[in-house]
């Protein structure tokens, strides 16, 4: 008995809520609720005008807000994975792969390219989370590292725009390695004086927070976004403790000392080159 | 009491087979001699049967086995007790899973880094299990850069089921710390020969792992992620850890044949902790041998050549 007994009384649901929204047509933000438009909403960047709550964008919407009149050239589109370990989990790594092309229309996590920002040239590195996970391995690692071989040749500053749950599992050693090879890349970038801002955008953890997100000349991070090396579930496994408030948000890392400074996504592109003009080399 | 792992059950019950006899022999005065030679021949055999055809996860077993030398033991070998251990990173605080020091080894003034892990219970707790906080890994830099100011040769020793997932951590920023010890040793200006001794997972070992030289023990794994935490996450459960630790192609054995690391030192039979000064001996002929050839090759070079072959790794397609 009592099954299936309504313990509280009344419909609980707010009908706005209820609501059958046709896709496409309008956003309703996950955060507040809040419903509007979709066009509108892409007005205001993909952010939700009521809570300033920043929805997760790709590259295809980088690139519009931070590249002039959205023209760029992209740096080596066509490189793709090679699976060079045969990986099999649950299913054929080459198959998860092919599905997310077809899927997202992308060819991996990352897309690199080069063009104006506010009239001065810029290389701009952005990370796709659609792109299983925004996952790290070879493809990823190569592009941002011949990204940087760009900005060093052609003396282009360079922002590298991080979303990714880390390095790829099913490249393995091959993943990890693209930490090393990434950093390494960004020291030479370092020597030759060519600056690099490190966007951090949610979420940004595991390999990608303990290699080239962190080692920017500026460290900066969209509002709220989940920034950190452990998931915060493994965090909560090891410790088998609740993680306080704000754990592991912008805002924390800013106040523990490892942000510039935090950016909503209407000031991103003047800020950025406000602060590549400023370390200009004259 | 010896600790047998579960696929050395033969190894243990012949063992105590020989351990009967001995008694046997002692206590009533019967003759063995000959059934114990016996038997010592079938537990040498038993042992290279098993250990000639280990899997990838009865590996990841003997490398975490808790009678493994760890690296406190191997400095003490090398360097004949002419070490001195270094302590704190300067900002927070002193990270006891992160060892490290000054030493020499047959004449070659070194620095000397590795992950600790505690050789008993108690131990093992003040060692965090060989799992440094962000102050290790910046007290890793710290003896880094004292090596490059004083033109020393690094070399490092990689033991740690990974780098602490804790809220200090994150707040004194793991991340961080790993990502800036990427960077400074792809960049530092004299030679670095790193071992993986036991578990090098993830970034937690590559945060000490950008060598000239990398190389791993027999015994030993080195991946992205621990076999187990990737069985939960591709699999949903646990259960698929044998499976996981196949795909990831951890061993040595495979790293080596992937390129992505230098070369593989002998263990004795049955691992490392049957015979350590055995493997002590198998490293530091490694290590003299490129001490002696590292040691010619200039500043600039040696760094230019690390960067190059970090940055050589990985596997892609260009349509």
């Amino acid at each position: 008995m009592g099954w299936f007994k309504r313990l509280t009384e009344g419909i609980r649901t707010p009908s706005k809520e209820k609501k059958e929204i046709p896709e496409g047509l309008w956003y309703k933000c996950p955060k507040c609720g809040h419903t509007v438009i979709s066009e509108d909403f892409e007005k205001n960047l993909w952010v939700c005008e009521k809570c300033n709550y920043h929805e997760r964008i790709g590259s295809k919407e980088y690139f519009q807000i931070l590249f002039d009149d959205n023209k760029f050239t992209e740096l080596n589109p066509n490189l793709t994975s090679a699976d060079p370990l045969k990986f099999v989990d649950t299913k054929k790594y080459v198959d998860r792969i092919k599905a997310t092309q077809k899927k997202t229309g992308l060819k991996d996590a990352v897309r690199t390219a080069t063009g104006k920002m506010n009239g001065d040239d810029v290389v701009i590195g952005c990370m796709d989370f659609s792109f299983i996970g925004g996952s790290m391995g070879s493809v990823v690692g190569e592009k941002i590292a011949r990204a940087i071989d760009y900005s060093i040749e052609h003396k282009i500053p360079f922002l590298m725009i991080s979303k990714s749950g880390g390095a790829r599992m099913m490249e393995a050693a091959f993943s990890l390695m693209q930490m090393a090879k990434t950093s390494a890349k960004l020291a030479l970038l370092g020597e030759a004086k060519v600056p690099y801002i490190s966007l951090l955008t949610d979420p940004t953890t595991g390999g990608v927070t303990a290699s080239f997100a962190m080692l920017g000349d500026l460290n900066i991070a969209e509002p709220n976004a989940l920034i950190g090396f452990a998931g915060p579930r493994v965090i909560k496994e090891t410790i088998r403790k609740d993680l306080p408030e704000g754990f592991q948000t912008s805002e924390f890392v800013l106040e523990h000392g490892f942000l510039d400074y935090i950016v909503e996504r209407k000031d991103l592109k003047d800020k950025i080159s406000q602060s590549f003009n400023l370390l200009k080399i004259k | 009491m010896a600790v047998y792992l579960p696929f050395e059950e033969p190894i243990k019950e012949l063992e105590e087979q020989l351990e009967k006899n001995i008694k046997l022999q002692k206590e009533k005065g019967v003759d063995t001699t000959e059934i114990i030679l016996q038997i010592e021949k079938k537990i040498d055999e038993t042992r290279k049967q098993i250990y000639s055809n280990l899997t990838p996860w009865q590996r990841v077993l003997v490398s975490r086995h808790p009678e493994r030398p760890y690296t406190l033991s191997y400095i003490e070998y090398l360097t004949k007790g002419n070490f001195i251990e270094l302590h704190g990173d300067r900002g927070v605080k002193d990270d006891k899973a992160m060892v490290g020091g000054i030493g020499e080894i047959e004449g070659h003034q070194v620095v000397l880094i590795g992950q600790q892990k505690g050789v008993n219970t108690k131990m093992r707790q003040y060692r965090n299990f060989g799992m440094p906080n962000p102050e290790g890994y910046r007290k890793a830099l710290r003896l880094m850069k004292l090596a490059e100011k004083f033109n020393k040769p690094v070399i490092t020793f990689i033991d740690t089921p990974g780098a602490y997932p804790g809220i200090e951590a994150e707040e004194r920023g793991q991340g961080e710390a790993i990502a800036r010890n990427l960077m400074e040793m792809a960049n530092l200006k004299v030679p670095i020969i790193c071992i993986v001794i036991g578990e090098g997972a993830s970034g937690g070992a590559l945060g000490i792992g950008v060598g000239n030289k990398v190389y791993m023990l027999e015994n030993t794994w080195y991946s992205v992620i621990s076999p187990e935490s990737c069985s939960t996450i591709l699999w949903r459960t646990a259960d698929y850890k044998e499976k996981a630790a196949e795909a990831l192609k951890l061993t040595a054995q495979d790293m080596y044949k992937n390129k992505l690391i230098d070369g593989i030192i002998k263990e004795p039979v049955g691992g490392a902790h049957t015979n350590p000064e055995e493997t002590f001996e198998n490293v530091k002929k490694v290590v003299l041998k490129d001490l002696k050839q590292l040691k010619k090759i200039s500043p600039e070079k040696l760094a230019e050549e690390r960067i190059n072959k970090f940055c050589a790794m990985g596997v892609v397609n260009e349509e």
